[in-house]
């Protein structure tokens, strides 16, 4: 992967698989780290699946033998000195929080944060997403929820929808900079 | 500044145009994308946003674009599948948000597969 946008992008999508109805993705940045929480509602794993989740050839997909996402994402982290840790249970959900730590040099840049917020929106329009990125007391945000409540019936994978929402975060991620 | 007010007049103009499509309602089109961990990391993300593009600037009402998982065949990745009415499916493979403008013009608007890009042409 080439940047941590692509990884949030990856690992959100297992949660839109897992079939949660809010998804949270929260970054925050502080002097010498980065830490990314993902959190869903979706259907969670149990203990005995959790303690092998991150070995390269645990995956309930059927087109290939080897889940890459999640060993990709650790490997990642850890890279940079930082770790992962996934918390999850049957029925309650899952949270994967990442810790990188951004002065190293095998850290990857952030990406394009706002076209992966969009891009998961698009994939998955009746799910709510809550995006926040924070950095020097300063945040960028978008929360579905809200949209939802001014575009009345429109869906959110129309373009034009979806246009906003990749101006409005670009925006205020330019904010951040 | 991008405001919450800005979609209210989004609502306004596509309500219109969303109660037009559903109305002509014309056998569809479906571009499907492989966004897994393979096609994500070979460059996925932008020919999704390359397809919705081009299908919303030429108002290409009957035509969807769609996100699934694995394909298959990560080493081809991104790979793109398009299913047309009375047409088998075509699956495209390699893809760049260049090659999907190409796609769009020449197959989805004027129905010439672009046998270049096909699984067929590049095995
Ligand atoms: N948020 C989640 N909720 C529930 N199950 C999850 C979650 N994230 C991962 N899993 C489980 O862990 C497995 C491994 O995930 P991983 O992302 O490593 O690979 P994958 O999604 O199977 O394949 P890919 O290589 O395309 O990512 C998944 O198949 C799924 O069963
Ligand atoms: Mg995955």
């Amino acid at each position: 992967m080439k940047d941590l946008s692509l990884h949030i992008l990856d690992i959100a999508q297992n949660s839109v698989k897992a079939g949660a109805k809010l998804i949270d993705v929260t970054l925050l940045e502080n002097a010498d780290s980065l830490v990314i929480t993902i959190t869903d509602d979706g259907r969670g794993m149990s203990p005995e699946f959790l303690k092998t989740v991150t070995d390269p050839f645990v995956t309930t997909r059927t087109t290939r033998k080897v889940g890459l996402g999640l060993p990709l994402y650790r490997q990642a982290a850890e890279l940079t000195g930082g770790s992962l840790d996934i918390a999850s249970s049957p029925g309650s959900g899952t949270t994967v929080r990442a810790v990188f730590f951004t002065g190293h040099i095998d850290c990857p840049p952030l990406g394009d944060l706002p076209a992966t917020v969009q891009t998961l929106v698009q994939g998955a329009p009746d799910i709510d997403f809550h995006y926040r990125h924070e950095k020097c007391g300063k945040a960028s945000r978008l929360d579905t929820r809200e949209m939802r409540g001014a575009l009345g019936g429109v869906p959110l994978c129309e373009a034009e929808v979806l246009n906003w929402i990749y101006e409005s975060l670009k925006e205020s991620e330019e904010t951040l900079l | 500044m991008k405001t919450l007010e800005e979609l209210k007049a989004i609502r306004e103009k596509t309500l219109a145009n969303i109660q037009l499509r559903t109305e002509t309602g014309e056998d569809s089109v479906r571009i499907v994308v492989g966004m897994a961990t393979c096609g994500i990391a070979a460059g996925a993300r932008p020919v999704l946003a390359a397809f919705v593009e081009e299908v919303a600037k030429r108002k290409l009402a009957n035509v969807s674009v769609t996100q699934t998982g694995c394909i298959g065949v990560c080493r081809l990745e991104p790979i793109v599948e398009v299913f047309a009415p009375g047409e088998e499916k075509v699956t495209y493979v390699k893809m760049t948000p260049e090659k999907a403008g190409r796609v769009i013009a020449e197959h989805i608007v004027n129905k010439q597969v672009v046998s270049e890009y096909t699984i067929g042409m590049n095995q």
